[in-house]
């Protein structure tokens, strides 16, 4: 036998045993083709075209996952930033109408969120991008599976103040519309956002990219959690050598199903996405990693450190097994839905500021962080700012997804339901950057983007 | 004809009529045993079989509850899985 039996029961135990799955396999879809003058015209071909390539994506992945006895947690779509293909539309109403069209289309075809109600604005806003952001509110609140995000910057322009001012007035709005501000949940704030990446909500599907094409986003915190259990005594070198050996084959997975799948609906492979998605499964979590490492409670001193191990060895098993590494491929932590994050917030030992520092050495970013409801718009639009400059001067992705609870405080517990997990309310500074904020405008390309 | 090879996994306790109770499925449905192997990890008992499956015309979906069927039956873990799927995970 050219496998071992060693070998074999190691892959069923990844998959049996420690949540080994593929996490997400997302089709990306041009939909410029679809641009019309008459209104309905344009929906319909809108509906046909997604509700088409989406059942065609879920029948084909059905398959493959029994053929290789590994889940495909998730099948979605990203879509062309709907910003763009709505310029000659651009009202509230209209906004509104075309995401129903796309909520109903994955509906259809049995997809649970669609990705890229959203637009590129690191230079500057379009009518339409304004718009589209007025309209944000309504169609986070009134449909189920559209996802919203908003790339306002880059290393290479700097960063659109202007539109991130829009944004704590948005997200406020939003969390009144819905219960416990779910809504937010569904909007991705980033700055140099990658156009292939395959998790939502900040997925879409970018302007340089073909008609279709599939991305995939492997798992593996259970994984590489056990891994780094049975190796308590290494030092750091050696255990960022078993790391890597673990990331290497999980990523080896989700390239094989990426590639055939791929291949199956006759469209190119675009990217593995190597980050290690958390999910609110026992063991699924990627603070219980860092607390296997040797830490108390995620959040102490130690976990930058910690990080920064872990995802340089992530990042170096993943680009040996596949020459398509992309996406975000950094690890976008969602606190509500990691247990381990969560228990690490109610214990008091993570806070907002090490999250945020933890974005020097990762893409950890504020993901799914719920504070106070009655923090100041202007407060949380700094908040937001605070985590994009990091990664505009460091020339990387870093995003927010920030839900202010209405009529919550720090510390109380809010259910969000599913997939999404709880969340502990986290504690914000009181002192104000209101005037910094209001001066507006754009942060300039900072001096490592003149590179020529 | 090329050869369609996958891999049954069974996870478990080992007990009497494990092997006799697939082999009796494979052969229904024209699917050849190609070796055999299985070793004790872990405290669990692991059997691989390696099976040729070019001979059989039904959906996936059949043969995997069928073997499903037989895992509860026994107390026992069982799956069957393309060769391709370890080869890519396990070798350079």
């Amino acid at each position: 036998m050219a496998i071992t039996v060693e070998e074999i029961f190691e892959t069923a135990s990844m998959i049996l045993y420690q949540n080994l799955d593929i996490r997400t396999t997302t089709l990306g879809i041009n939909l410029k083709d679809c641009v019309h003058s008459n209104f309905k015209t344009f929906k319909k071909k809108i509906y046909d075209k997604v509700a088409g390539e989406g059942t065609r994506l879920i029948r084909e992945a059905k398959k493959l996952e029994l053929k290789y006895g590994i889940p495909i947690v998730n099948k979605r779509i990203a879509v062309t930033p709907v910003s763009l293909i709505m310029e000659a539309h651009a009202t509230k109403v209209k906004f509104l109408e075309m995401a129903k069209v796309l909520d109903r289309a994955a509906q259809k075809a049995g997809i649970d969120f669609i990705g890229g109600f959203g637009g590129l604005c690191q230079k500057g806003l379009s009518k339409s991008d304004q718009v589209l952001i007025e309209s944000l509110p309504q169609v986070l609140s009134r449909t189920k599976r559209v996802c919203g995000f908003l790339n306002v910057g880059s290393t290479t322009s700097g960063m659109n103040l202007d539109a991130i001012n829009l944004l704590g007035p948005m997200l406020k709005s939003t969390a009144r519309k819905t219960k416990n501000a779910v809504g937010c949940a569904k909007f991705v704030v980033l700055v140099n956002a990658p156009e292939d990446n395959p998790f939502m909500a900040g997925s879409f599907h970018g302007v340089g990219e073909p008609d279709m094409v599939l991305n995939v986003g492997i798992s593996g915190p259970g994984v590489v959690r056990s891994v780094v259990e049975k190796n308590q005594d290494c030092d750091l070198t050696q255990l960022s050598e078993v790391i890597k050996r673990t990331v290497f084959k999980i990523t080896r997975a989700g390239e094989l199903i990426g590639r055939e799948l791929a291949k199956n609906l006759k469209i190119p492979f675009g990217i593995v996405d190597i980050s290690l998605a958390s999910t609110t499964a026992e063991g699924d979590s990627v603070a219980k990693v860092l607390e296997a490492f040797g830490i108390e409670s995620v959040g102490a001193h130690g976990t930058t450190l910690a990080v920064a191990l872990l995802m340089d060895a992530v990042k170096k098993g993943g680009a040996m097994a596949s020459a398509n590494v992309g996406g975000l491929s950094g690890t976008f932590i969602p606190i509500s839905e990691d247990k381990g994050m969560i228990e690490a917030v109610k214990r008091g030992s993570l806070s907002l500021d090490k999250l945020e520092s933890l974005t020097g050495v990762c893409s950890v970013g504020l993901d799914m962080v719920a504070i106070p409801g009655n923090t100041p718009e202007s407060t949380i639009n700094a908040i937001i700012a605070d985590e994009l400059a990091i990664g505009i001067i460091n020339n990387k992705t870093t995003a927010a997804r920030i839900l202010p609870i209405p009529g919550k405080k720090a510390g109380d517990k809010v259910d969000l339901g599913g997939l999404l997990g709880t969340a502990i309310v986290m504690p914000i500074n009181k002192y104000s950057a209101e005037k910094f904020m209001l001066r507006g405008g754009r942060l300039p390309a900072p001096i490592t983007s003149l590179r020529n | 004809m090329k050869k369609e090879l996958s891999f049954i996994t069974v996870i478990g306790k080992d007990k009497k009529g494990i092997v006799a109770k697939i082999s009796n499925l494979l052969y229904k449905n024209n699917i050849n045993i190609e070796d055999i192997s299985q070793k004790v990890m872990e405290g669990f008992f692991v059997m691989a079989m390696l099976v040729e499956t070019s001979g059989y015309k039904k959906p996936q979906a059949n043969i995997s509850k069928e073997l499903e069927k037989i895992g509860k039956e026994l107390g026992l873990k069982i799956q069957i899985q393309h060769e391709n799927i370890f080869k890519k995970m396990h070798r350079v």
